[in-house]
């Protein structure tokens, strides 16, 4: 029961990342972009290809992942910027699958549908953290979640975050105040691409296995669920949005009911919280983070 | 050198012709006046020379340089800056920082080191760049009277304020020239008759005005020369006084108005 708990945290911290960047996407610019499955995909891969195949080190697959998920962040950003709304959440829906039927039949690399096992463990300074011990994985991937948000939500305060935002208001306004909104959205696109990948290499080491079948499109709609339920342009929201989703899809397990309540049970689930948000509470719980002035991280003897 | 111009600046929307071999002229440091009945091309002018649209055929001229198929951006950057018919502002931020997002470029324009290192070092320095931005931002809201609704969003002010707002986030963007696209629409004329002094102080900051506008006695009060639109082509030009004893102008546009 206890270990279920900490299994449930581990899980929200490693969604918490996908929901930072789709955040930075759908909360700051207003993309409806479903594309995380796909970069938690290649982050994945990347993490069990290098390591297992190539023998590298886990700590060195990680920036790997994140920079080529960006690349594909930045191949998938550049042609879908004119698209709009639903037509955007298509075409990045495709993306997905796409990624995922790669993964399936390039056996030289991925080993298909049967996925790469016995990933080697994290080590830190000589110490494994392994999954098994749940404990040590759950500080590890939650530091990971503290860096990620300190990192975009100073991003967002900045005055880029600004130009985001701007975006999201007014596109035509945003353009012409001087900013470059090709740019500033390939970029929204690129970082939350590399968060997810980070994400991905994180779930590789926990599960220490890869198949293309844990990529599916209802990681995407699960990610977009947790930010949508937290709060848009929020990250603290969109944390607390990851705990709330996985809790209740791991809730069947967690009373000991998963006998009774299908798995289908989740997505008309999903479905129903994203309807029941969009008409009654479109803010989400939390509610957008009011805009306000940064503060002085370090200060001598002043408030920090 | 005029300031900008346009020359036989044609825009086809498929068989309707919006703006039809139109020479426009701005000299540097007046107020210039674009008027004409409803759809005869005005915001379509705009619109081509502020790079949110692109014309069929024509050129547009800034300082002498062609801007003809330049992004709204870049010609934003150039130091052309504009506000809407229809306002546009960003609605859910609040009105210090729409300023702010008129003050976006200029500022990452101060650093010297190349576009990566910038933005990194603009990151590391989120809380020095805010204040600069706020300062100046403050600066424009002072000058419409606005700095006491800092906080409040855009969308929740007042439709003259939301007008005035526009006006200094466009401002912000510290342009040689500025064009208002019916700014004194829907006020009423105590708020017309304050945006005439604001509209001439902006003039006196060495900034070129260019506006669009129905309301006749601003326009024949402030502008210094003055140029008529009626089914996309270019029919007059001149001082108020020429302009308003125009037979052509009388019959197509205050012809109607007046009788
Ligand atoms: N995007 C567009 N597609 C098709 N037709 C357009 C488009 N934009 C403008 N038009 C047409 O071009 C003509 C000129 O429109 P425009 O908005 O430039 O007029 P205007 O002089 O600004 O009028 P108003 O005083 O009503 O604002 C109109 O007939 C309009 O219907
Ligand atoms: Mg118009």
């Amino acid at each position: 029961m206890f270990n279920f708990i900490l299994l449930i945290l581990i899980y929200t911290a490693i969604f918490a990342l996908m929901a930072i960047g789709q955040n930075l996407i759908t909360g700051y610019v207003g993309l409806l972009s479903l594309t995380q499955a796909g970069f938690f995909a290649i982050g994945s891969y990347v993490t069990a290809i290098l390591s297992v195949t190539y023998g590298w080190n886990f700590w060195l697959t990680v920036p790997m992942a994140a920079l080529i998920s960006s690349f594909f962040g930045l191949l998938i950003g550049l042609p879908t910027l004119r698209l709009k709304g639903d037509y955007l959440a298509i075409a990045t829906l495709g993306f997905g699958e796409i990624v995922r039927n790669i993964l399936n039949n390039w056996d030289s690399l991925t080993n298909g549908p049967m996925g790469i096992q016995r990933i080697p463990m994290i080590s830190l300074f000589g110490i494994q953290i392994s999954p098994y011990k749940k404990w040590g994985f759950l500080v590890l991937v939650w530091i990971f979640v503290l860096v990620a948000y300190f990192l975009f939500d100073r991003l967002a305060k900045s005055r880029l975050g600004r130009a985001l935002e701007a975006i999201r208001e007014d596109e035509i306004a945003a353009s012409s105040m001087g900013i470059n909104v090709t740019r500033y959205k390939v970029w929204a696109f690129i970082l939350g691409a590399a968060v997810a990948g980070v994400a991905g290499s994180l779930q590789a080491e926990f599960i220490l296995s890869v198949t293309p079948g844990a990529f599916t499109f209802m990681v995407s709609i699960m990610v977009l669920c947790m930010v949508v339920l937290g709060g848009m342009g929020n990250f603290k929201a969109v944390i607390l949005g990851a705990f709330i989703i996985q809790f209740i899809s791991y809730f069947p397990q967690l009373v000991g009911l998963s006998n009774v309540i299908p798995p289908q049970f989740k997505q008309i689930l999903f479905g129903l919280i994203l309807v029941v948000m969009m008409i009654w509470r479109p803010q989400g719980i939390l509610g957008r983070e009011k805009r306000s002035a940064p503060r002085r991280l370090f200060r001598s003897g002043g408030d920090v | 050198m005029m300031l900008l111009e346009t020359t036989k600046l044609t825009r086809a929307y498929g068989g309707v012709v919006a703006v039809s071999q139109v020479d426009f002229q701005v000299r540097e440091g007046l107020i210039t006046g674009l008027i004409g009945p409803n759809g005869a091309g005005k915001t379509t002018l705009f619109n081509n020379m502020t790079g949110l649209d692109t014309p069929t055929s024509g050129k547009v001229y800034f300082k002498g340089a062609d801007i003809t198929n330049r992004s709204a951006h870049k010609i934003c950057r150039m130091g052309i800056a504009r506000t809407f018919q229809n306002i546009r502002l960003f609605k859910e931020l609040s009105v210090l920082e729409n300023v702010m997002v008129g003050l976006h470029f200029k500022t990452g324009k101060s650093s010297t080191t190349g576009r990566v290192m910038a933005a990194f070092l603009s990151y590391l320095k989120v809380v020095d760049e805010y204040e600069l931005m706020n300062e100046s931002a403050i600066k424009w809201l002072e000058f419409f009277q606005l700095e006491s609704l800092k906080d409040e969003l855009a969308k929740n002010l007042p439709y003259g304020h939301q007008r005035e707002l526009e006006i200094a986030r466009a401002l912000a963007t510290d342009p040689t020239i500025l064009f208002l696209d019916e700014p004194a629409a829907g006020m009423n004329p105590s708020e017309t008759d304050s945006l005439m002094k604001t509209i001439r102080r902006i003039r006196d900051l060495g900034i070129t005005v260019v506006l669009i506008e129905h309301d006749m006695k601003l326009v024949m009060n402030i502008c210094d020369t003055i140029t008529v639109l009626n089914y996309g082509q270019n029919i007059a030009q001149g001082t108020p006084a020429e302009i308003r004893h125009n037979p052509k102008v009388v019959e197509a546009y205050l012809g109607k108005e007046e009788t």
